[in-house]
């Protein structure tokens, strides 16, 4: 690896109350990427992006930033800053004094701070909106104010908590390309925190799934849609089918009573494991074409295809088609071997096996 | 943010000016003039069980005179237009603002044998009435200055009650006075609570408004520990207890009319 | 509906006669060329130019101001510090302490007079403005608090991390971001602080002594002593200078609701 890390957490603990939020949690975030902490909410996403903010002191473990050992050291002495997940910005400030603000905290003099709030404002498209009062912008541009008054500090890392959570579902899509934009163009490194799939597989050189303190999984979209290592990862990405599967040997596997070739190997003889076919992945035959046969039971419009729900023998799939099939449909379904994901069944304590291969 | 500390000077305060002293009252309260221990004070205590009780009796009445005369007022202000609002809860407030010795003092003038109110009724040759220096004088004295204190929490209540919860009882088929007694009142009751706590302990413990006002004929528990710690009687030890049992009179009517308050409200509210 | 209307304006109508008559009358006859104060003797500024030449008056009134100032500067900068402070602890804490805030606020004022009487009196100190000042801090505390906290917890704490992370010290972040916003409350629980010192009676009554009486104290022993109409124009006095006030604090805040809604205005065309 020639790309060199900026931060990184080496066995981080955090307790709140007794409770561990982070447990022995290790990561290393490289200059200039996007990466991006998905989890459900209580995962200890935001916890992990709080200690490097500084805002949250871990109990265990050390913190590096830039090869320097940075625990304990205070949130207005480091190189980052954050955009909150509800903004904060300053209601007695304008959209110019705010963005202004860490500059003028850092003593910057006048006539050097106005070309960099300008230059801001032009990045997140705000031209013109200097004076107006925090109350008087909408969620969008209370967003864009909020990168902006972060960005203009230049900070070697901008930490985004769940930035666009409070935005509807059209701008959020318009503020994803508009925040990979921004961190191209400013070549930051960005971490980002969301319980969004999409946001996360959309922006992110790369995704780190998180459960319950623990980090179950790192790579880049592509590999954690296409590869999850567990069924919880799989679900969590994107929709999926999983089902109970015995594996006989390699390339070969049972699941929903039929025995099929599969791409994968590596597992102990007759192990149960899970089994993941997302929806896309199925083709639809003649009922007697197929690798099983089953009846369409519903169907729902989702804009670009439909989602069915089929009844094959008392298992319930589901599957993406772009034809619209009527319910009551006979029809085949089959799967490719490499699109029959087979996954060790997890318990707790192996998450921590998983963790420690990722170093 | 790590600013407990910032508590501090606060806690330190009120322990020295509010622990200490109360600890110093029930040190007096259970002790004789030489210091030691002793009940003897709560049994002079009983003595004045007449005086008591009829503080107690004379606040009750007045709070709820106010009650009375606050409870339509503030239905009716609350009910008005925005500026209007403004305007009566302003006139309201503002002989707040006066001091209430200032205001018990106007009364006096007005209450005398010759005074304005006798002179009125000279006109019809009635009176004149004696009217200063009797027990109404100072019941009509406490009215007069916690008034506002009723008329303040309950109009702050009802205001919150949307105009659209009434028109939906109306058109649920509530009569006008099922309104009232279904909607109104229940989601006014906070501000009850509010009100006759406000009004009732200034009057049970007031020493100015009968003195001025009552002259002498009318003695109330305030004035009793007046006198213990100012007065001829000087007996701080007394005073002492007669000031705790003000304080159990006070609590055992905040404990009744929290009884009737829902516990949400309670939350915010005096205990 | 016109009749119930009627019947309603009647009688605000009412009660507001009750309540400013007396004060009414006090007025009118602060003007009255004679010691009586039920027979009027023609128009006349005697009572105010007495007043002025009454040297008792004028220390009780500048003692009053000064007690009111201190106290109210000191319970400000002390209550908006505990707020603070009770506002970042923990929820059992934050409910306990802000049910000893209320004790004071329902504890009969005569009982919190005489209770700091003894302390004073124990400890040896002289009742005079020493006293009285540190009276007036502790009753007007708790309505600093009050009336703080509800805009802490309006407050998005979130701005004060965010203060913090754009390079603020603590300190910074405080007296920048978090101070401003809880402005308004402070204001409100400066204003009561006053208000409450320059009103107080039952409190000042048992902890001035006899040669630092407040104007309060001055005025029921003025009642007591003997009846002169001097206690008629000083009533007048305060009077106009509290509606004065009154009616440009409310101007104000008219203006402001008014500029506030233009805004709001503004931003949806």
């Amino acid at each position: 690896m020639q790309k060199n890390t900026l931060i990184s957490l080496r066995n981080v603990t955090v307790e709140y109350d007794g409770d561990q939020v982070l447990k022995n949690l290790s990561l290393d975030i490289n200059d200039k990427e996007f990466v991006t902490l998905l989890g459900p909410s209580g995962c200890g996403k935001t916890t992990t992006l709080k200690i490097i903010g500084g805002f949250v002191n871990p109990k265990e473990g050390d913190v590096f930033f830039d090869g320097k050992r940075i625990n304990g050291i205070p949130p207005y002495q480091r190189h980052v800053n954050t955009v909150f997940q509800r903004y904060a910005l300053f209601p007695h400030l304008n959209v110019y004094e705010n963005i202004e603000f860490g500059l003028k905290i850092s003593k910057i003099p006048e006539d050097k701070r106005r070309p960099l709030v300008k230059e801001m404002l032009a990045l997140v498209n705000l031209k013109g909106f200097e004076l107006r009062k925090i109350d008087q912008l909408s969620g969008g541009q209370q967003q864009r104010v909020a990168i902006a008054r972060a960005l203009v500090n230049h900070p070697r890392v901008l930490l985004l908590d769940e930035p666009l959570g409070a935005l509807d579902l059209k701008l959020r899509k318009e503020m994803q390309i508009e925040l990979k934009r921004i961190q191209q163009e400013t070549n930051i490194t960005f971490l980002y925190v969301t319980h969004d799939q999409e946001e996360a597989l959309t922006m992110s050189d790369r995704v780190v799934v998180m459960k319950d303190g623990n980090i179950l999984q790192i790579g880049t979209p592509t590999d954690i849609y296409n590869e999850p290592v567990n069924a919880f990862v799989a679900d969590f990405i994107g929709e999926s089918n999983i089902v109970d599967g015995v594996m006989h040997a390699d390339y070969d596997v049972t699941f929903a009573g039929k025995r099929l070739p599969c791409a994968d190997v590596g597992f102990a003889k007759d192990e149960a494991v899970d089994v993941v076919i997302r929806p896309e992945d199925w083709k639809v035959s003649e009922p007697d074409q197929g690798q099983f046969a089953g009846v369409v039971e519903s169907i729902v419009f989702k804009g670009v295809h439909f989602e069915n729900i089929v009844d094959a023998g008392g298992v319930k799939w589901m599957l993406h088609t772009t034809q619209q099939y009527d319910p009551g449909t006979e029809i085949g379904l089959s799967i490719l071997p490499f699109d029959i994901h087979i996954m060790h069944k997890m318990s707790e304590e192996e998450y921590d096996v998983q963790e420690g291969g990722e170093e | 943010m790590k600013s407990k500390i910032t508590a501090s000077p606060y806690i330190l305060w009120m322990a020295l000016f509010i622990i200490v002293p109360m600890g110093l009252v029930a040190y007096f309260a259970f002790t004789d003039l030489k210091g030691n221990f002793s009940t003897v004070n709560f049994q002079q205590s009983v003595g004045f069980a007449p005086v008591i009780f009829n503080s107690i009796w004379l606040a009750i009445i007045a709070t709820a005179i106010c009650l009375i005369i606050a409870y339509p007022l503030a239905y009716h202000i609350s009910r008005s237009t925005g500026s209007r609002q403004r305007t009566f809860i302003m006139l309201v407030m503002l002989p707040m603002w006066m001091s209430f010795i200032l205001r018990t003092y106007a009364w006096m003038t007005l209450l005398e044998n010759n005074g304005l109110i006798n002179q009125f009724f000279g006109l019809f040759g009635l009176g004149p009435f004696e009217m200063i220096n009797t027990t109404g004088a100072v019941v009509l004295g406490m009215v007069y200055n916690y008034l506002p204190f009723m008329i303040l929490p309950l109009y702050s209540v009802m205001t919150k009650i949307d105009n659209s919860l009434i028109d939906a009882a109306g058109d649920l088929g509530c009569t006008p006075a099922a309104v009232m007694r279904d909607v109104i009142i229940p989601l006014s009751l906070p501000g009850v609570n509010t009100g006759i706590t406000m009004v009732f302990v200034p009057s049970v413990s007031t020493f100015v408004i009968s003195k001025l006002l009552g002259g002498g004929s009318t003695m109330l528990i305030g004035d009793l520990i007046e006198m213990q710690f100012l007065g001829n009687a000087y007996n701080p030890h007394l005073g002492s207890a007669l000031s705790l049992v003000l304080m159990v009179i006070i609590l055992i009517c905040m404990a009744l009319t929290n009884m009737f308050d829902d516990a949400e409200s309670k939350e915010g509210m005096l205990i | 509906m016109k009749m119930k209307n009627w019947l309603s304006r009647g009688y605000i109508a009412l009660v507001m006669f009750f309540l400013y008559a007396p004060i009414l009358v006090m007025i009118a006859f602060s003007f009255n060329d004679s010691k009586s104060r039920s027979h009027w003797a023609g128009f006349s500024w005697r009572w105010y130019e007495k007043l002025l030449g009454n040297d008792m008056a004028l220390k009780a009134l500048s003692i009053t101001l000064i007690v009111a100032a201190v106290s109210a500067v000191v319970a400000t900068l002390l209550g908006t510090a505990a707020a603070i402070g009770i506002y970042s602890m923990r929820a059992r804490s934050r409910a306990a302490m802000m049910n000893f805030t209320y004790l004071p606020v329902v504890n009969p004022e005569i009982v919190m007079g005489v209770s700091l009487m003894l302390l004073f009196v124990l400890c040896g100190v002289d009742l005079g403005l020493l006293t009285l000042i540190i009276a007036h801090i502790t009753f007007n505390l708790p309505y600093v608090i009050l009336s703080v906290m509800p805009k802490l917890r309006q407050m998005d704490h979130h701005i004060y991390e965010a203060a913090l992370d754009l390079g603020c010290t603590p300190f910074q972040g405080f007296i920048k971001v978090m101070l401003p916003e809880i402005m308004p409350g402070v204001m409100t629980g400066f204003l009561m602080a006053i208000t409450f010192s320059l009103d107080d009676f039952n409190i000042s009554y048992f902890v001035s002594g006899d040669r630092w009486q407040t104007l309060p104290v001055y005025i029921y022993s003025m009642t007591r002593r003997r009846i002169s109409p001097e206690v008629n124009a000083l009533s007048t006095i305060i009077f106009i200078v509290v509606l004065v006030v009154l009616i440009i604090v409310n101007i104000n805040d008219a203006r402001r609701e008014k500029e506030l809604k233009k805004r709001g205005g503004r931003f949806y065309d």
